[in-house]
Order: C-alpha cells, then sequence, then structure tokens
C-alpha cells in the first residue's frame, strides 16, 4: 500500500455544486444486489418448480375429478386453465411467503451485516434508501407473481393448447382475452402482496432480524387465515388482508365484477401505508449502530 | 424523489467552518451514558487524535458526527452543517468508516465500490480504479468480499473513503487487526493524506500510532473529554520530568521536596526524579548551586503519550491543554 499511497486521489472539490445520486440510483443497486443472493433465487426457484409440478402431476392424472372450481374441471381443455387455478394455488401462502423472504431481509440483513451505515455515510438519504428498498422489495413480489404466472401459462398451454376458457360467471372467453384477464388478475393480486410487502418492510426495520421479520410476516398471514376460521368473527372477515388475496377473482367474472377489487384496495391501503408509514419513521430516526 | 438532483450545498454548505465542530454533546442509553457533553473542535488541515481506552465513547461519538445516531443532547457540525439537520448533505466532502467498514460479501470488491460510488454521484465511478491501486487491491479486485482478509477489508475501507474525495476523513481505529507490515502502511497512507491537506479525525488506542501521526488530540475516559490540544502542548506540561544526578542526592532531595512548583520528588539509583516546569526548575538549580550542591547533570524527560494517557485516564492527574498558545482547564474525570 505504500508504494502507490504516495497518490492518493484527494483532488478536491468544493462542497457547493455536488450531485447528489437519485432515488432511481439507488433502486438499481438494490435490484443488483438482490440479483446477487442466493436467497433472491429460492422464491423465484419455487415459483418456476410449482407450476411445472402442477402440470406433470396434472398430466399424469387428467382423469381426476376437480368439480370445485370451474377452472378446474376445464385443466385439460385449455392451458390457459393452468395459471389461473396456480394463482389460486399460490395465492394463499407460496406467493406471500416468496414476498416475505425479501421484504422481510432488506433492512435487517443490512443492519446486522452493517451494510446499513456503509451506506447511509454516502451522499443519499435515509429516505431515498428506504423509499428504494420498498420499491425493490415490491419489484421482487411483482416478479415472483408474473414468474410464477409465466411458467404456468406456458407449462399449460405446451400441455394442452392455447384455447378458450369458461369464466367463474360462465362465460365463455377466447384465449387472448384469456390470456389478457390472465396478466390483469395477477396484476390485481399484486395489491394486496404489496400490503404484505409494506408489513414485512415495517417487521424488518423495527426488528432489525431478518429471520424475525421473515417469519413474523408469514406467520401474520397464517394467524389471518386462523382468525378467518374462527367462529363468531365472520364480520371482520372482509377486513382481514388474507380475505383480499382472492380480490383477483372479481377479473374473472363477466360482466367484470370491481367490487372486490375496490374493497381490497382500500382495505390492503389500510395495512400497507401505515405499515410504511411506521417503517420510514423507524428507519428515519432510529440509531444506526449494527454490524 | 426519483430523478438527479443537484444539492443546494452553498445555501447550507461552508467551505471555511470548521470541519468537525461538537458541543455539548451527550448519549445516553437508557442509564448508561456513553458520551458525556463532548466538545470537539477539529480545524481544517489537523490529524486529530481521538484517544481513549475501549468503551469511553469514541466510536459513539463518530456515530454521531456521522449521523448515524441521535445524540441525546448536543450539536455536532461538519463544516457548519448538522447531519440530524441535513442529513446527507451534511456528509458532503466527508467520509471514512465507524467501527470496521462493512461491505456486501457476495458483491466483489469493485462491484462494492460501483455501488457506493452510485450513491455518492459526482464523478466517483471514474476513480475506482484509481483508489483500488492506492490501496494495492487492484488485483484482487474481481474477487468477493467474502473471502477478504481484515487487512484487505480495512483498505478496501479506504478506498471507499477516498473515493469520496474527502476533505474530512474520519476514520476509527484503521490499524485495527492488521499485521505491523498492514499497520506501518496505514500509517504512511494517513500521513500521505493528511499532506494532501485533508483533516483527518483519527479514532485509535494505539498510543504510537497517534503520536506518530496526529498533531492534536482529545483524550476521552468514561465519555468525557479529560484532554483537548496540541499533543506537544501535553507532552510538554503534562510530562515535563528530570532526572538530576548531583554530587549530594541526599541534600539535593531535600531541596527539592522545600521547593515549590517541584513535584513528584523520588530518588533512584541514579540520582533523583522529579517533575517541574522550565521556570521552577530553573530555581532548584540555584538553590542547589546556594547550598553548595553540585549538579553533575539535570536531564529533562519528556513524558510519552503512554504515561500521560495513563496519567489522565486512570486519574492520577491533570494535564490541561487546548488547541492555542493558552492551555485551556478541562476537566478531568
Amino acid at each position: 500500500m505504500s508504494s502507490v499511497a504516495a497518490n492518493p486521489p484527494t483532488a478536491r472539490q468544493p462542497l457547493a455544486h455536488r450531485r447528489r445520486p437519485s432515488t432511481l440510483a439507488v433502486y438499481r443497486w438494490e435490484l443488483r444486489k438482490l440479483a446477487a443472493q442466493v436467497r433472491t433465487y429460492l422464491g423465484l426457484g419455487l415459483m418456476i418448480v410449482l407450476p411445472l409440478i402442477f402440470v406433470v402431476f396434472e398430466s399424469v392424472h387428467h382423469g381426476h375429478n376437480h368439480a370445485e372450481n370451474i377452472f378446474a374441471t376445464e385443466i385439460t381443455q385449455s392451458g390457459l386453465a393452468t395459471p389461473v387455478l396456480m394463482l389460486l394455488f399460490m395465492s394463499g401462502f407460496f406467493l406471500p411467503l416468496a414476498a416475505a423472504l425479501v421484504s422481510g431481509d432488506i433492512v435487517a440483513n443490512e443492519d446486522g451485516n452493517g451494510t446499513l451505515k456503509t451506506i447511509l455515510t454516502r451522499s443519499v438519504d435515509r429516505g431515498q434508501v428506504f423509499a428504494a428498498k420498498t420499491l425493490a422489495a415490491m419489484t421482487y413480489a411483482a416478479s415472483v407473481v408474473f414468474v410464477s404466472a409465466a411458467v404456468a401459462t406456458i407449462a399449460g398451454v405446451i400441455s394442452w393448447g392455447f384455447h378458450s376458457v369458461t369464466t367463474f360467471s360462465g362465460t365463455v372467453v377466447s384465449a387472448p382475452e384469456a390470456l389478457l384477464l390472465v396478466f390483469a388478475a395477477n396484476a390485481v393480486y399484486l395489491i394486496p402482496l404489496f400490503a404484505l410487502v409494506g408489513i414485512g418492510v415495517l417487521l424488518s426495520t423495527a426488528t432489525r432480524n431478518s429471520a424475525a421479520a421473515v417469519v413474523g410476516t408469514i406467520g401474520l398471514v397464517i394467524l389471518l387465515f386462523i382468525v378467518a376460521q374462527i367462529p363468531g368473527l365472520e364480520g371482520i372477515r372482509p377486513y382481514l388482508l388474507t380475505e383480499q388475496f382472492q380480490n383477483w377473482q372479481g377479473l374473472l367474472r363477466t360482466p367484470t365484477d370491481w367490487s372486490p377489487i375496490v374493497h381490497s384496495a382500500w382495505v390492503c391501503a389500510l395495512y400497507g401505508v401505515p405499515a410504511l408509514v411506521a417503517a420510514y419513521l423507524t428507519l428515519l430516526r432510529r440509531d444506526v449502530a449494527g454490524g | 424523489m426519483l430523478g438527479t438532483r443537484a444539492t443546494e450545498d452553498a445555501a447550507t454548505g461552508d467551505d471555511e467552518a470548521q470541519p468537525v465542530k461538537a458541543r455539548g454533546l451527550v448519549k445516553r442509553y437508557k442509564d448508561v451514558l456513553a458520551v458525556d457533553h463532548i466538545d470537539l473542535n477539529v480545524g481544517h488541515g489537523d490529524v486529530y487524535g481521538f484517544l481513549g481506552p475501549n468503551g469511553a465513547g469514541k466510536t459513539t461519538t463518530l456515530r454521531m458526527a456521522l449521523g448515524l445516531i441521535t445524540p441525546t443532547e448536543g450539536t455536532v457540525e461538519l463544516f457548519g452543517r448538522d447531519p440530524m439537520r441535513h442529513g446527507a448533505r451534511a456528509l458532503e466532502g466527508v467520509a471514512g468508516f465507524v467501527e470496521a467498514p462493512r461491505f456486501y460479501p457476495y458483491l466483489t470488491a469493485r462491484k462494492n465500490l460501483q455501488l457506493l460510488a452510485a450513491l455518492d454521484g459526482n464523478d466517483a465511478a471514474s476513480r475506482i480504479d484509481e483508489v483500488l491501486d492506492v490501496v494495492e487491491l487492484s488485483p484482487r479486485a474481481g474477487h468477493k468480499v467474502g473471502g477478504y482478509s481484515h487487512g484487505m477489508r480495512q483498505r478496501l475501507g479506504i478506498a471507499a473513503a477516498l473515493l469520496r474525495r474527502p476533505r474530512l476523513l474520519i476514520l476509527d481505529e484503521p490499524a485495527t487487526g492488521l499485521d505491523p507490515a498492514g499497520m506501518r502502511d496505514m500509517r504512511a497512507l494517513i500521513r500521505r493524506l493528511a499532506d494532501e491537506q485533508i483533516t483527518v479525525l483519527l479514532s485509535s488506542h494505539q498510543l504510537p500510532e497517534v503520536q506518530e501521526l496526529c498533531d492534536r488530540v482529545a483524550i476521552v475516559e468514561s465519555g468525557r473529554v479529560v484532554y483537548e490540544g496540541a499533543l506537544s502542548d501535553l507532552r510538554r506540561q503534562g510530562g515535563a520530568s528530570y532526572r538530576l544526578r548531583t554530587s549530594d542526592d541526599t541534600r539535593a532531595l531535600q531541596l527539592a521536596q522545600a521547593q515549590s512548583g517541584v513535584e513528584h520528588v523520588s530518588r533512584s539509583e541514579h540520582g533523583l526524579n522529579l517533575q517541574a516546569d522550565e521556570h521552577h526548575v530553573g530555581e532548584l538549580s540555584l538553590a542547589l548551586g546556594g547550598a553548595g550542591v553540585a549538579i553533575f547533570a539535570l536531564t529533562p524527560e519528556l513524558a510519552t503519550l503512554e504515561d500521560l494517557f495513563f496519567r489522565l485516564t486512570e486519574g492520577s492527574g491533570a494535564a490541561d491543554g487546548a488547541g492555542g498558545a493558552e492551555p485551556k482547564a478541562v476537566p478531568v474525570g
């Protein structure tokens, strides 16, 4: 080190006229960090493997009775029924699990490793770091949803063809329209998932412990499922976050039933917005001494 | 919030303001008072040693200076800007690390620096190769930091700091954990940076390091500053001890003990040891001559920083100094 220490790059700039990085730049690096971590691919891998297992299983057992759901009855008639069934199957636990893996970890991991203080002593404000991390966690959640949908759609179409499907209301829609509805249904499902991401980020920020935050986030989902089953509490069911995981089904009716979507939008806002505000204020005010 | 923007540093920053100015800084964790009304004055071009035993409050103070933790009381300003009020803008021109520098272990050194450069803005990214060369990590730049040794991470920490073209470098125990060659190189680099007119605030409990590098020091003990000022003042005032050899040490001992301003007189097989300032030593030599005691040798022995440090932090005395010619009394305790 001494041999080259003779020329440290220290040409000074005045304090004025320095340009600080944008939140977009911080967000891009959050995505790169996610892309560089093995953990990121656990959730994505699960979202790829599960639809494939489902399609293989259904191909082998194509005589199985699926009378409980209209899309299940037409599973072998159109490959476009597969992503709908997969969303139905995965929306309650597996997709929230994947979202929790990242949202619960995204702040706590850096806090525990001491890298939070590394980035907070650069030229970015805590608000920028928080915004970038929240956006990255949401981006990841959206990625797992659409990767899962894409894999299910491709595998389903390869197995059973690109044909029209019958919706929940009994109307037949063409294959292209069904494809559009599959995309829209997954997009609408992101509303409650983003609310869950907000809760994950809050727990990640508040607990400073990745495991606690991930388990806490997914534990909340399980708890709300249990609450929904308790007799006498039917009145609060429409306001449970987990009930919103099925909001997308309104899109698969003709005419489109917007009421569950609108309802879930404000219910999810009641969960997600306070969680994110609390997480932001926690990060803003808290001492960063970890690592 | 999205979108590149220029800061309004001109409105809040001050090129001429003191690099570090802390006033009445307090940090309390429930019942534990980690930092107790610390004042710091780091001037332009200083290599300022922040010295104290482990747990004295050095790192906590640096964390407050960098805006990582909120002071319970008091303020700290970097070039006239308070990190608590101005956020990241207060850190413009400031770089360094608190405790060990931390990086993403799953990224290479180069990727880590690219990330930090992106968070610095300006032309930081264009200096990555240059700073890697400075710390001699270029050959390992493509390796993941997870496989780096402690010393390599310390060097990478310096490289990350240099990306920002700092005018104030805050380093917390930079040589800790380095082997002797690494420590030597680290000191050489710090000295070189100081020669480039970078102000350095160096926290350390390694006395030789501070003695070698620093011109001003603050010594902290139990969260309080027990001395702040020029290192030379501290050594001159706190450590003015003399060794005296005479024709009659018994008589000289009596005279020295009776002489005002002469303290800690003791006798050894080599003569007498005593502490006094130059004025009182002069008076003692006259008294010895008047009493017919010949002086064979009167040798000043400047105290080492280690002597002074232990004297201050173990409470056996206070050496007060201040930044300037006039020493300022700083309470001990």
